[in-house]
């Protein structure tokens, strides 16, 4: 299903918001024009990233006002405290304001990254956040360069070998891996390779991120010990998307002249896959590399709720569960902006790599 | 005139070779004229056969439907085949977490409940939310894909925008956070999951509407009067609808596993077994640090095996109506 939604954003990345339209001619030639072509283009895309950002906003602070509960009430737990105390409350979180004043706060608060306080560590959102956000980088970047590298280099392969039994293969087993739950798989790998199953030992630790008490290079192997199975889970289901789009764009590649071309100059097959079909094929697999690139600070929810993993993902998870507004607004806002801006950066780097886009 | 028309443009879109087959057809009813009905009808059959003749070279989508109706005779005989009263949790046929037997193949759950009993019943929930969820998502994108294709002007490029800014909203996120201020229930779900995967269904009905929408027989439906209406439903829809089908095949495997992930966060309908639902509970039970592996691989497997036959059967449509996918067989 994803590699559906790519040519859409393809689409999208060169019909709107660029110029479709050539400039006025100008007086220093093509060069010039084209680059101003590329600023007009840039503008825009910025103009529509800003656009989509304060939409964001707008929509983590209503969506979440819909909670029917109160909020206050969930702080104390079901305690029984004062009127005056819940009043005081209130107070203290800004909840007694009317919407507009709340929202107009809510927006100039979080133009200066201030998220307010978390109801449930009663510290600053954007503090827990910035905690999390290293552990989050450090799992699914990794998982990321690893399932980009192993979707293009198998979908290369399977592509340039087309219907034959390792093209098969690869394709249905992707495809198999790719209808798992991650969580599922997680749960799972914990149950053979963490606790044991029947001879397997232990041998990987069920969750976290370090054991604790380790320093230096003991330290470094530690953490490393923690990260192989939540990789391996995000590597098992992610790289089927990249595998899929890498092989039909190259498939589509594969009858073209060029290629002819280039083996008729006498080029071994390896060097016209790499030269010329691969570089050509990439376009596609560019976009949905950018937009998982913007996934990866939004972190693995599940995966990282699954393994305990002190990050974005885990935090959402303990953040829905009481529900503390202003921390899943914040993410919320986080993981929005993250993939905003993936999205833009590849609208701007496309037409340095596809020189019809943006023209 | 319209019915003709509406009939014969689908299979004209996907087989250029359609037009040999009409003429044969109209020179064989030159002796006994049918009605413009009959002849759409005729038409409307071809075409199917057709279709299932391509599909059926499909070796992995043949499978894809075999899994599948299985699965839906499992789910619509779980009365008969589990028993009314596998999710009671009193009265429980088994003691609590045994491991797989001849009474019980699947082994039991904390409450002495048969793991295949409430797989089957499980299987109900997956099915019900991934079709109506994947239905309410191709609806709303091919209503608004078909507009925005339709219309050009700034009312085309604000819905561009809203489905813009839905797309690169985080789908699983959105849908978490939607789940969680609603109230649980399986509607919920369904809405949730709708709601925010509709944004690629708009783009690509969009593409398929600006495509047929430049075919010189829109022009002729204008020029003899056909007014908005008239061609988005007579002639864009039924052109569209192909690739629709395609679509919903492929949402509907999202949906599922999107389902399964919900209800594993806890925002499912507590009161109903579902596969993801199963999961949380395995989990909370403590079945990962036990080992009970019985428990825990049933649930997955079968999420699993239903979302990837919905891809299978989703891919082989998609091959047989655009040959240049390249989609293995």
């Amino acid at each position: 299903m994803t590699a559906e939604s790519t040519p859409a954003l393809v689409q999208s990345a060169d019909t709107d918001g660029g110029p479709a339209q050539p400039g006025p001619p100008a007086a220093r030639g093509p060069r010039a024009r084209n680059t101003r072509a590329y600023l007009r283009y840039t503008a825009g895309k910025i103009a529509g990233a800003v656009v989509s950002l304060f939409a964001v906003l707008v929509t983590s602070f209503f969506l979440f006002r819909l909670i029917p509960s109160d909020p206050v009430k969930q702080m104390t737990g079901g305690r029984p405290v004062s009127a005056e105390q819940l009043e005081s409350l209130r107070r203290q979180f800004g909840l007694d304001l009317p919407l507009w004043q709340q929202f107009t706060d809510y927006v100039g608060d979080a133009l200066t990254g201030d998220f307010g306080m978390s109801y449930q560590f009663h510290s600053p959102v954007i503090g827990k956040i910035a905690e999390a956000v290293p552990a989050t980088l450090l799992l699914t970047g990794t998982a990321y360069a690893l399932y980009t590298a192993l979707g293009i280099w198998l979908g290369t392969r399977t592509a340039w070998r087309n219907g034959s039994r390792s093209d098969r293969f690869h394709t249905a087993f992707a495809l198999t891996l790719y209808s798992v739950p991650s969580f599922w798989l997680g749960l799972l790998l914990i149950i053979v390779f963490s606790v044991g199953l029947g001879p397997i030992p232990g041998l990987f630790p069920t969750g976290g991120l370090e054991s604790g008490g380790e320093t230096g290079f003991a330290y470094v192997i530690d953490v490393a010990h923690h990260l192989v199975l939540p990789v391996i889970t995000l590597v098992a289901v992610g790289y089927a998307q990249t595998l899929l789009v890498m092989r039909s764009s190259l498939l589509d590649e594969m009858g073209s002249d060029y290629l002819t071309t280039a083996r008729a100059k006498g080029l071994r097959d390896d060097l016209v896959r790499r030269r010329h079909a691969v570089p050509n094929a990439m376009l596609p697999t560019f976009t949905l590399m950018f937009v998982n690139l913007g996934h990866v600070v939004a972190g693995q929810i599940l995966v990282e709720t699954v393994f305990s993993w002190p990050g974005l993902g885990g935090l959402f998870y303990q953040a829905l569960s009481v529900p503390d507004l202003p921390l899943v607004q914040g993410l919320f806002f986080v993981f929005a902006t993250a993939v905003i801006l993936a999205n833009t950066l590849a609208d701007l780097l496309y037409p340095l790599l596809d020189p019809r886009v943006g023209r | 005139m319209t019915t003709e028309s509406t009939a014969a443009e689908p299979a004209a879109s996907s087989e250029p070779t359609d037009v040999d087959s009409t003429a044969a057809e109209n020179s064989a009813s030159t002796g006994t004229p049918k009605s413009p009905r009959a002849l759409a009808r005729a038409r409307k059959r071809q075409s199917l056969a057709r279709f299932w003749r391509a599909y059926r070279s499909h070796r992995s989508g043949l499978w894809g439907l075999a899994a599948l109706v299985l699965i839906a005779l499992i789910a619509l005989a779980a009365p008969l085949l589990a028993g009314a009263d596998a999710q009671s949790v009193t009265d429980t046929p088994g003691g609590p977490l045994e491991l797989p037997s001849g009474e019980f193949p699947l082994g039991t759950d904390q409450f002495g409940r048969s793991v295949l009993a409430l797989l089957v019943w499980g299987a109900r929930v997956s099915l019900t939310v991934g079709l109506l969820a994947a239905v309410l998502c191709v609806a709303i994108g091919t209503v608004v894909g078909i507009v925005a294709g339709h219309f050009r002007g700034w009312y085309s490029t604000v819905l561009m925008r809203v489905t813009d800014w839905f797309l690169v909203m985080p789908t699983l996120v959105l849908a978490i956070a939607l789940a969680t201020v609603m109230d649980r229930s399986i509607w919920t779900v369904i809405l949730a999951i709708g709601v925010t995967t509709w944004p690629t269904t708009a783009r690509l009905v969009r593409a398929q509407t600006l495509a047929v929408e430049s075919r010189p027989y829109i022009e002729r439906s204008r020029a003899l009067g056909g007014g908005h209406g008239h061609i988005m439903l007579r002639h864009v829809l039924p052109n569209v609808m192909p690739l629709v089908l395609a679509q919903t095949t492929l949402v509907i495997s999202s949906a599922i596993l999107t389902e399964a992930t919900l209800a594993f966060l806890g925002l499912g309908d507590p009161t109903i077994t579902s596969w993801g639902g199963m999961l949380q509970d395995a989990r909370e039970a403590g079945a990962v640090s036990a080992g009970d592996w019985w428990y825990l691989a049933p649930p997955g497997i079968a999420v699993a095996v239903v979302a990837l036959a919905f891809t299978l059967c989703g891919r082989a449509i998609e091959s047989v109506l655009n040959p240049r996918l390249g989609v293995s067989r």
